[in-house]
């Protein structure tokens, strides 16, 4: 779904790109930062986002819209209730209240943790996993590792934004991406 | 979810044994038949309407008075209670379990789309981070923009920030200027009310640039720290009230 593969360019999906602000130096110098509040400011655009992610999701059969704290969190729920699907937070250290199991992933400095409550999938579940970014991956693959270990299939993960020259997606271990917009 | 009762509360409760590898929407239905002491707090109903002034009941049974949506008691019974969470004394309202069963996120979303589409509100401000999961559904349905109103240093650019109280110390919440202009009608989403704090800050914010709060809309109340009353003059509107 990413614009370079496929043959049929959506035309809602420069509309989307348009509406994302890039912001230099935040959070810190060199980092071109993709703000996707702007997309959310523009209830077109951003409801052509969440509908080019539920027709593609729609008849996969997911059970599952897991979306990472925060800006997941802004995305998923909407897919998630579109599709006929669960919504599992995953959440940053010790918001989650009840047991949870963690999984730990690098930062550029140091390390951050990921939860998910117990009980929240099990292994009958078919899992999107959906952020608003993916850079290096590492978030993303601590989400699917929490979501099987619980026993979940990952089916795919979701995302508005790509940076490719992060790849990320290599550190998905084969499993799929779907991505509106790169971001060079 | 066992290992957190307090001693007090296992003398009034009979608790399903853990179960193993189900679903928390499944141990939480288990749960639900359990009647509660007065002393213990349970999730009671109370629908906020203009015209339906449905009493609360204390006891754990749900009842149905009339004038009350049948889709509340579903909601209400899909909410998870954790005790001392998270800290000692505090009966956590946990949204999470709400969001596992479809067909109550469904209505929750529905019951607040319902009340605000066609009233011309162009804003739906969400509180960081619960209020992310329940703002943007029903921004796009009712055809608004959405705006998040977050920690410190999250948002880029050029940002308002208003301080706002806690129990011990202070906080501050941001809105990006220029998210929203003089004079555009807005509602304010967050899964709970507590003190009204985080509330109140969000009023604040908005109303700084000129932005009319049309309402303060959250799933649950916790009407005995009487939130309601640091909101002003912007009314506030819940699905579940727990007392």
């Amino acid at each position: 779904m990413s614009e370079t593969e496929n043959e049929v360019k959506d035309p809602r999906i420069q509309g989307i790109k348009t509406k994302i602000r890039v912001v230099p130096d935040f959070p810190k110098k060199g980092i071109m930062f993709q703000d996707i509040t702007t997309l959310l400011l523009d209830p077109k655009a951003f409801k052509d986002t969440i509908d080019l992610f539920v027709e593609r999701y729609r008849d996969m059969n997911i059970s599952v819209v897991a979306g990472i704290e925060a800006r997941g969190f802004m995305f998923g729920p909407p897919i998630a209730l579109a599709i006929g699907a669960k919504f599992v937070p995953l959440r940053k250290p010790k918001k989650l209240p009840g047991e949870i199991i963690f999984e730990e992933y690098e930062l550029e400095y140091g390390s951050d943790r990921l939860e998910m409550q117990v009980g929240a999938v099990d292994s009958g579940d078919r899992a999107l996993v959906v952020d608003d970014l993916i850079a290096t991956g590492g978030t993303l693959c601590a989400a699917m590792n929490l979501l099987e270990r619980a026993g979940a299939k990952v089916v795919e993960c979701a995302c508005v934004i790509e940076l490719p020259e992060l790849k990320g997606r290599e550190r998905l271990e084969g499993k799929s991406l779907c991505v509106l917009v790169e971001y060079r | 979810m066992q290992t957190l009762i307090s001693p007090f509360v296992s003398h009034s409760l009979r608790l399903a044994p853990p179960l193993p590898r189900n679903s928390l929407l499944n141990n939480y239905h288990q749960a639900s038949p359990i009647r509660l002491s007065s002393h213990f707090s349970t999730t009671s109903l109370r629908l906020f309407n203009s015209g339906a002034a449905a009493a609360a009941s204390r006891d754990s049974e749900m009842t149905t008075e009339d004038g009350k949506d049948p889709r509340i008691a579903k909601i209400a019974s899909s909410i998870r209670v954790i005790p001392d969470f998270p800290k000692p004394g505090i009966m956590f309202q946990d949204i999470t379990t709400l969001l596992l069963d479809t067909e109550a996120f469904k209505d929750t979303i529905a019951l607040f789309v319902e009340r605000y589409q066609g009233r011309g509100i162009s804003v739906v401000a969400g509180v960081e981070a619960r209020g992310f999961i329940f703002g943007p559904p029903i921004a796009l349905a009712i055809g608004a923009k959405f705006v998040p109103m977050r920690k410190p240093k999250k948002l880029p650019g050029k940002v308002i920030s208003e301080e706002y109280s806690l129990e011990y110390g202070t906080d501050k919440m941001e809105m990006h200027v220029g998210a929203v202009e003089p004079g555009e009608r807005a509602i304010i989403i967050d899964d709970l009310i507590a003190t009204g704090g985080t509330l109140a800050a969000a009023i604040r914010l908005l109303e700084r640039v000129g932005v009319k709060i049309v309402e303060c809309a959250c799933v649950i109340e916790l009407p005995e720290l009487k939130g309601k009353e640091k909101l002003g003059d912007a009314p506030l509107f819940v699905l579940v009230s727990s007392a």
